[in-house]
């Protein structure tokens, strides 16, 4: 790099401008693929994003810790965004109701295959504790499951690029399970992904409906709060 | 769209002030989110300006798991030496998941309407 170039790049990796710019660029790129690709799971656009960056940021030398300043901005809005699922949840309200019972059968069922389904098979294919523990909170939401992971010994930052992986897999299987169990009710699809596949499951859940949607919401916010309240006293047996 | 942004943060903050206080496992967005869903009962459903801003936000709420999702660059490491277990972990993990909710809600919301029949 020539000098000024030299000394732009060094003013520019310093503001959070950058990270923040990139990531909504990165975003709306992948984004745009996604519907160009007729919404195909496939194309989930968080992965796009992500790779995009990764790309990026390794092939300029410029670390996780710079970007993440300005791209902290975002993440910050993960917070009032789960507060806002208040909202699709009240809209739905009387159909939640009216599946109490179909609720809490699916949370326990749904929440505990998560957590030991992950666990053992992780540990029966050689992976490390930390690696195991890491895993456990792997279908809650980020924050939740950064507390979590942090509680039991696990480690917070690997447990989110879990969490992560685990939202993209559900979104992107779950339209398949769902047509070929021949489940059409779009409250237990919404559910289950809602309890597979946290917030990147509600996203895409939003996507192809309101009810679907609400339903993944109700179920991202009952799954945290059972995993949280669960899985220390879960990870001790196993 | 600032009064309902407002609000929502003052939900979160009295979530978290309340999670942290009484020292529970749940983190403060989602007991705000629970706080959130009781005031909207109590007074009958969100006002327009809260449900467009909500909606907004929710829309690209995929958007938000990008930068956490970007830290895999600092475990390309870990994943690397342990990509199989948890590939494998992952995807049947989430399968399983995704089956067992689902056919435990069926089976619960099944039996229920053979009752009823």
């Amino acid at each position: 790099m020539t000098p000024r170039l030299n000394e732009l790049w060094v003013y520019l990796s310093a503001t959070p401008l950058l990270g923040l710019t990139l990531t909504l660029l990165a975003y709306q790129l992948a984004f745009w693929l996604y519907r160009r690709s007729g919404m195909n799971p496939l194309a989930n656009p968080v992965l796009i994003a992500v790779a995009i960056l990764v790309t990026l940021l390794m092939s300029t030398g410029t670390s996780y810790q710079t970007y993440f300043d300005g791209a902290q901005f975002v993440h910050f809005l993960l917070g009032p965004a789960t507060v806002a699922l208040a909202i699709p949840l009240y809209t739905q309200f009387r159909r939640v109701r009216a599946m109490f019972w179909p609720i809490l059968a699916g949370l326990a069922a749904g929440s505990l295959t998560a957590v030991v389904s992950a666990v053992l098979i992780a540990r029966w294919l050689g992976a490390s504790l930390p690696t195991q523990l890491s895993l456990a909170p792997k279908s809650v939401t980020t924050p939740i499951a950064m507390g979590v992971a942090e509680r039991i010994g696990g480690i917070p930052s690997l447990t989110a690029v879990l969490v992560i992986a685990t939202g993209v897999l559900g979104a992107v299987s779950a339209r398949w399970i769902f047509d070929a169990m021949r489940l059409r009710d779009p409250a237990i699809r919404g559910f289950s992904i809602g309890v597979a596949a946290h917030g990147i499951g509600t996203a895409r859940a939003f996507q192809v409906s309101e009810q679907s949607g609400a339903f993944a919401a109700l179920a991202m916010g009952l799954n945290g709060a059972f995993t949280a309240l669960l899985l220390p006293v879960v990870v001790g047996w196993l | 769209m600032l009064a309902a942004l407002t609000q929502l943060l003052v939900f979160q903050l009295a979530g978290e002030v309340i999670a942290r206080g009484l020292d529970l496992p749940v983190p403060g967005p989602v007991l705000g989110m629970l706080f959130l869903f009781f005031a909207l009962l109590m007074r009958g459903g969100p006002d327009n300006e809260l449900r467009d801003t909500s909606q907004n936000l929710l829309q690209h709420l995929s958007l938000l798991f990008v930068p956490a999702g970007t830290g895999i660059m600092v475990h390309l490491h870990r994943v690397g030496d342990e990509w199989l277990p948890l590939l494998v972990a992952l995807m049947l993990s989430t399968v399983a998941t995704l089956v067992v909710t689902a056919l435990a809600m069926r089976l619960c919301q099944g039996r229920k309407t053979g009752d009823a029949a």
